[in-house]
């Protein structure tokens, strides 16, 4: 951006300065580190010139919302348009009284809806499956059929609302519970808009609610890729998920390199399954984490943006524009809170829901403050979501477009990822990729690396973190954190019983058999799925068939 | 030292947050321990039976689905009933309400480690309440 | 917990405890063994090895699964290493068996190499005691895994097993080099994999140029799939039957009882000459000596060795 003389002297002035001013006052004050590093440990420098970003070319590099390679954002007017979709995941207990919660929010202004199932649920139980005991309703909804999702969205009409489903493994099976309760509402399939995670490699590296093995679960995801762009056309299909791998402790690099990754893997498992890349690529959709450091966040999402668009045109060739935007959704890092004095963690919010906003957000869910403690209450849901509010309304930062673009640091910062992504990326390849360096453990190990380090510097103090390793007080315990009731396990057991009883049993094993026959054989295996689900078969019978067929994933322990 | 104490790093409950377990683990290990680290998904019966036949010293639990209450005790129950309580050191660790302490305490967890604890308050905290000499 | 009424009436606990005596140098635990030593002898035992990520935890877990249809009470013994510098070690074998935990019928535990190298940990012989005395009608060893050095594997099991798989490369000419002769059986394992057919091709081949009777079968199996595990199940069986119809199960088990000694000796002899602080102290100060030129290793050696002799302290 500046022509080589003018470079020349901005780097000799700098030397001068260093020399003369800087030096100067360093002998008298030094700086509070010997070095400053980002929360990538990342090596920050004591300013950012002109000399930093020499490389940059703006047409190339950053061009225009809306146009590739889609830097500055993926529409051309961003929230000057409409704000990003304020969407909080919730889902407790029973699916009477998750109903009740999306109601609420809904009146309180929320945009759209993201269900959080309990963990059975989530590994394809029902709710009287051995294994649930004790689980049932803890951390989401239990949904053991039709039946439940039927309530789950009762008086919700689901051609108005937009619902973002946190489900991995049986993502098929929940999908066609949705599609069966519009229809009940004589909404068609087409007019459905929402999300399912549907991302079961990152359940493999970082969150663990994985069922089948690998190729079953890649076949699973591509056949809902092929049924979705014929029948369910506005749904976004899977939701490429970084964020919990941040979770697991990874770095900012890491996770935009590993998120991509595990996206290059499932373009490449359509495309061999025969999908034309320009038909499924646009209902892509990814999913990011937020932390503290903030103009390392907002650098990320922008060089996420960038990275995804040059893999999608010149890896895969992709030809649609479409294809090759990277709309995310961003949820605020969990693993930031801290349970020592839990109000400070209002503040931490705050300021991950800027590094969203101003990174570029389609949707944004914030934590609320008890998170590192229980289930958040109604108060501490809705602070959440006024945080999101006050930034859209309040801060003025939502009025332009990719506001912080141009700033030496933020240009350099994004650089630097992109390069140490696609560094990753490329050895991700030569293992044979991504799915193959799960196996290997290569990305569970470099995550546990950088997790263990991060643990090490808190410990040492290198890292402060407010409130649990400095400015401690003592405190009492909170009170009037939100419970799950116990007997939750027990009404989900008796509506199972019920139905059992009145469903038309025979339809549900002649469905559930042919599932199975079609599970052997090679077909798209969500029509079956559909027809299951509308007999009234179970969450836990329909992947229970499967995992027959299928077996199960083995997890590959790194440590 | 005549032989390094023994822990058993288990993940009682479905949730596959394994960041704590697994950084508590290479604690453990750095501080010269043996550590045996059982997987996901484990239940009751399974981390009992591991912790029998590996004669740990410790067993450590970490859970964050929220089943603690239901979970934990269970263990201690069955390590009871299997004559090996006695000398093995229960402890846990995860996402667990203050309020929820005092019971599991009584319950027969020596100690709950929540989010924020530095690894080395658990590592003195295994060694200075060993149930048996090394 | 009386720990001979305890093993010979089939508690774990007692079992447990054994091998944890054992690891930790207890003499009460070598008295034990030494009195219950007849109980041995009984258990057929199987070694496992191969380079890391082979799949060996993968495939014991499913061998044990086939033996468990046939009724047979299983030991599993599965090496980890120990960090040199720490100490410590992680020990996550176990997490590819998670089944088998609760079978009543299977034994599993987990041991740290503690500065032993071999692929095997110092102790690893004796809990293959404890487990033969315990009544396991199989005891597995998994190996460390780590290459050329698993060679103690062969002192300690009657059939060795090694794991490879394709796409290896380079490695299987390491691996020749090393280990290749103390495979009884052979596995191919993730044969769903490009290259299989030529790994076991390439193995055969190297195999050609071994003339004892028994030529070691080579199988293709995807242990994450359960297949080729009948297979592999039956060649290993094979080999343990000619082992006993040929005689070659006696003469490999005083092989190996010989060279059991020899290690127990060396073991022995080195305890009582380094066994405590002030013999290494006493050594220390003869290795400045050394050092100095005032003496010169040989004669220390010997005149150790002679002290120890004419103090009846062997």
């Amino acid at each position: 951006m500046f022509d080589k003389e003018k470079l020349e002297k901005i780097k000799q002035d700098q030397t001068n300065w260093n020399e003369n001013k800087v030096g100067k006052v360093l002998s008298k004050f030094p700086e509070r580190k010997q070095k400053f590093v980002t929360g990538a440990n990342q090596e920050v420098e004591r300013i950012y010139t002109p000399a930093d970003v020499a490389e940059l070319d703006y047409d190339n590099d950053l061009g225009y919302p809306g146009e590739y390679p889609f830097t500055r954002g993926v529409q051309p007017t961003m929230y000057r348009g409409r704000f990003w979709t304020m969407r909080q995941y919730a889902g407790f207990a029973t699916a009477e009284e998750s109903n009740k919660r999306y109601k609420y929010l809904l009146e309180q202004g929320q945009t759209g809806l993201s269900v959080a199932f309990d963990l059975p649920t989530q590994i394809g139980y029902d709710s009287d499956h051995p294994l649930s005991e004790g689980e049932v309703g803890k951390v989401g909804v239990a949904i053991d059929s039709l039946k439940d999702m039927e309530i789950l969205f009762d008086g919700i009409p689901l051609d108005k609302v937009s619902t973002s489903m946190t489900i991995n493994a049986p993502a098929s099976v929940l999908l066609a519970m949705y599609i069966a309760v519009a229809e009940k509402q004589g909404v068609s399939s087409d007019q459905l808009r929402g999300t399912i995670q549907n991302d079961i490699l990152k359940e493999y590296i970082a969150r663990g609610t994985y069922i089948f093995p690998t190729g079953p679960s890649m076949r699973l995801i591509t056949d809902i890729f092929e049924y979705c762009s014929k029948e369910v056309a506005n749904w976004n299909t899977i939701s490429i998920s970084g964020y919990h791998i941040r979770e697991a402790g990874s770095s900012a690099i890491q996770e935009v390199a590993f998120t991509l990754a595990n996206g290059i893997a499932y373009v490449e498992a359509a495309i061999k399954a025969g999908l034309d890349v320009d038909t499924f690529a646009p209902r892509l959709s990814f999913f990011f984490n937020a932390h503290n450091d903030l103009l390392e966040e907002v650098a990320k999402f922008r060089a996420a943006r960038r990275l995804w668009a040059k893999i999608m045109k010149e890896r895969f060739n992709a030809k649609s524009p479409k294809s090759m935007q990277l709309k995310f959704h961003t949820q605020t890092g969990g693993s930031t809170l801290t349970a020592q004095q839990p109000d400070n963690n209002i503040v931490r919010v705050a300021i991950q829901t800027l590094a969203a906003v101003l990174g570029g957000t389609q949707s944004l869910h914030t934590n609320s403050k008890d998170e590192a403690l229980a289930l958040p209450t109604e108060d501490s849901v809705r602070i959440a979501l006024r945080t999101q509010q006050i930034v859209a309304y309040e801060s003025g930062v939502a009025e332009t477009i990719d506001p912080l673009a141009g700033s030496y640091y933020i240009e350099s910062l994004t650089s630097s990822i992109e390069d140490g992504a696609m560094e990753y990326i490329n050895k991700i390849d030569t293992l044979g990729g991504s799915a193959e360096a799960i196996e290997k453990g290569y990305i569970q190990k470099e995550i546990m690396d950088s997790s263990y380090e991060y643990q090490k510097q808190v410990e040492s103090n290198e890292r402060i973190v407010v409130g649990m390793n400095k400015f401690q007080i003592k405190e009492e315990a909170p009170k009037g954190l939100l419970r799950v009731d116990p007997v939750v396990g027990e009404l989900q057991k008796q509506k199972i019983d019920q139905l059992k009883s009145e469903r038309d049993n025979q339809l549900t094993e002649d469905r559930l058999s042919k599932l199975k026959e079609a599970a052997q054989g090679t077909e798209n295996l969500m029509p079956y799925i559909l027809d299951a689900v509308r007999a009234y078969a179970t969450l836990g019978e329909i992947c229970g068939v499967l995992r027959e067929v299928f077996g199960e994933y083995q997890q590959s322990v790194i440590l | 030292m005549a032989r390094p104490i023994r822990v058993l790093v288990a993940k009682p409950g479905l949730d596959g947050h394994d960041r704590g377990a697994k950084v508590i683990a290479r604690a453990l290990r750095d501080a010269g321990m043996e550590v045996i680290y059982t997987g996901l998904r484990q239940t009751p019966e399974q981390i009992v039976a591991a912790a029998l036949q590996e004669d740990v010293d410790v067993v450590a639990l970490s859970i964050l689905s929220g089943a603690h209450n239901h979970l934990l005790p269970k263990v201690v129950e069955l390590l009871k009933s299997e004559n090996v309580y006695e000398e093995m050191l229960v402890i846990g660790g995860g996402v667990i309400p203050d309020e929820d302490i005092p019971g599991l305490k009584g319950s027969g967890i020596a100690e709950i480690f929540t989010p924020g604890t530095p690894t080395q308050v658990t590592i003195d905290f295994i060694k200075e309440n060993l149930k048996r000499s090394l | 917990m009386n720990i001979i009424e305890g093993i010979l009436n089939k508690d774990k606990r007692a079992a447990a405890r054994l091998i944890t005596m054992m690891e930790s140098n207890d003499p009460e635990a070598i008295r034990i063994i030494s009195k219950l030593y007849s109980h041995t002898g009984r258990a057929k035992v199987i070694g496992i090895t191969g380079p890391p990520g082979a799949g060996k935890s993968t495939l014991t877990d499913k061998l044990v699964k086939r033996l468990r249809r046939e009724n047979k009470s299983v030991g599993i013994i599965a090496v980890d290493p120990t960090s040199p510098f720490t100490g410590g070690s992680i020990l996550g074998d176990r997490v590819r068996m998670t089944d088998l935990y609760t079978d009543s019928g299977v034994f599993i535990r987990s041991m740290g190499t503690r500065g032993h190298l071999g692929g095997l940990s110092k102790a690893t012989l004796g809990a293959v005691k404890v487990l033969d005395i315990y009544g396991c009608d199989y005891i597995f060893i998994e190996t460390v895994g780590v290459g050329q050095s698993e060679v103690d594997i062969v002192k300690a099991a009657d059939s060795v097993l090694l794991v490879m798989v394709p796409g290896l490369g380079d490695d299987i000419q390491a691996i020749k080099a090393g280990i290749m002769e103390i495979g009884d059986v052979f596995a191919v394992n993730k044969a769903d994999r490009d290259g299989a057919n030529r790994t076991q091709v390439e193995i055969e081949m190297m195999l050609d140029f071994n003339h004892s009777e028994w030529k070691p079968p080579v199988t293709q199996v995807v242990a994450l799939h359960n297949k080729g595990i009948d297979d592999l199940y039956d060649n290993i069986q094979k080999h343990l039957d000619y082992l006993e119809a040929s005689g070659k199960l006696i003469e490999k088990r005083v092989q190996n009882s010989q060279l059991e000694i020899i290690d127990l000796v060396q073991r022995d002899l080195m305890e009582r000459l380094v066994g405590n602080k002030e013999k290494q102290e006493e050594i220390y100060q003869l290795a400045e000596q050394v050092a100095n030129r005032q003496v010169d290793p040989y004669t220390v050696s010997n005149s150790l060795i002679n002290k120890m002799i004419l103090n009846n302290n062997l």
